[in-house]
């Protein structure tokens, strides 16, 4: 295996990738590294050999390497992107990369984030599942063509990796934003008819910072990497905010 | 808060959208033939659904921006939100008193 990652196509010979990491927390600088150039490499590859071979001391956070678990989203060339689904013959300009850790969260240290202010906002958007079943009863008989169901199933999706939180502009304006993700949460569990707390959800949703505080600039879908449309979501409960609104809900 | 806030400056926009072109075509239609101070007052003085239209104008562009103007301090400028809220009241109370001046103005009888 290492011996076909070591080969390096004739016609790329001696091709180097300048990486270009943030050190530091808050406060740090870029570091510039350089790594041979690679035929077939993700982003997440680029920063383990950078680890492994010249920087054992940078901080990265990954566990699937294959799409499935969202934790290694970084800002990769100004964009929030996971970094394992990232060809860099597809994302680096020149060839250099820049990466960041994700925006609008707090930095730890080089590209790691505190993500618990991120899914803290889940809980405040009322994004627990409460069920109104016990393990004695049957399953529940949902029809997965039903209207709500397919409007969950649209969104359902989400692996909570942090990118639309990072993609969007209103998180950065207003710190109390809950955000597309958290949002999006909200939308699915509306949309459950198993979920017992379907009104404290879409209550919280619709407060101070929950769906009317989005301005449907888009960015939440735009970088989703599953494709996912929080957008969409919002939009939803901004429906339904304007039924609540002429029932005088608030 | 934000809810009531957020919906009524939907609604205004919603009521806007035709003022703004009924707006615009009016222009248009008042400088075919030139325009004199007293071509538009002789239109304008003492026409009820002229006064209608830009008294119902004036309350929703006053709602609408003075929501907007909230918006910006508060996301753009960060500014506490308390002082983001009484400075898009003013601005929108400062455009009420604006319009409601200049409707009076131009379509009062007594002007």
């Amino acid at each position: 295996m290492n011996e076909v990652e070591r080969t390096v196509p004739a016609t790329e010979e001696g091709r180097s990738l300048t990486v270009r990491i943030w050190r530091g927390a808050q406060d740090g600088e870029f570091v510039s590294y350089a790594v041979p150039w690679r035929a077939n490499q993700t982003v997440l590859d680029v920063v383990t050999e950078i680890q492994r071979r010249i920087e054992p001391a940078l901080a990265y956070r990954f566990s699937c390497r294959v799409g499935v678990c969202g934790s290694c989203a970084m800002t990769v060339n100004g964009k929030p992107r996971w970094t394992c689904r990232s060809h860099v013959g597809h994302v680096h300009e020149d060839g250099v990369l820049t990466l960041e850790p994700l925006r609008n969260l707090p930095r730890i240290k080089d590209l790691v984030v505190d993500m618990s202010g991120f899914f803290d906002k889940w809980q405040q958007a009322g994004g627990r599942f409460s069920g109104t079943a016990t393990r004695h009863d049957p399953p529940a008989a949902v029809d997965p063509y039903s209207r709500k169901r397919r409007l969950a199933d649209a969104a359902i999706e989400c692996i909570n990796c942090g990118v639309c939180h990072a993609a969007c502009d209103v998180v950065a304006w207003k710190p109390d934003y809950l955000g597309p993700a958290a949002l999006n949460r909200a939308w699915t569990l509306v949309n459950d008819e198993r979920h017992a707390g379907a009104r404290d959800t879409l209550k919280r949703a619709l407060a101070d910072g929950g769906c009317c505080a989005c301005h449907t600039q888009g960015g939440c879908m735009a970088h989703c990497p599953l494709g996912l449309s929080p957008t969409g979501s919002i939009a939803g409960l901004k429906r339904l905010a304007l039924l609540e609104f002429f029932k005088g809900g608030r | 808060m934000d809810l009531r806030l957020f919906m009524l400056q939907r609604l205004t926009a919603a009521v806007l959208g035709p003022l703004v072109l009924v707006h615009l075509g009016l222009i248009l239609h008042a400088v075919r033939g030139g325009l004199t101070a007293q071509e538009i007052l002789a239109r304008t003085q003492d026409n009820a659904w002229w006064m209608a239209f830009y008294g119902l104008f004036v309350v929703a562009a006053a709602v609408h921006a003075g929501i907007g103007v909230r918006n910006v301090l508060l996301e753009w400028l960060r500014l506490p939100r308390r002082l983001g809220d009484a400075l898009g009241l003013l601005f929108g109370a400062a455009l009420l008193v604006l319009g409601v001046r200049a409707v009076v103005a131009v379509g009062g009888a007594w002007a």
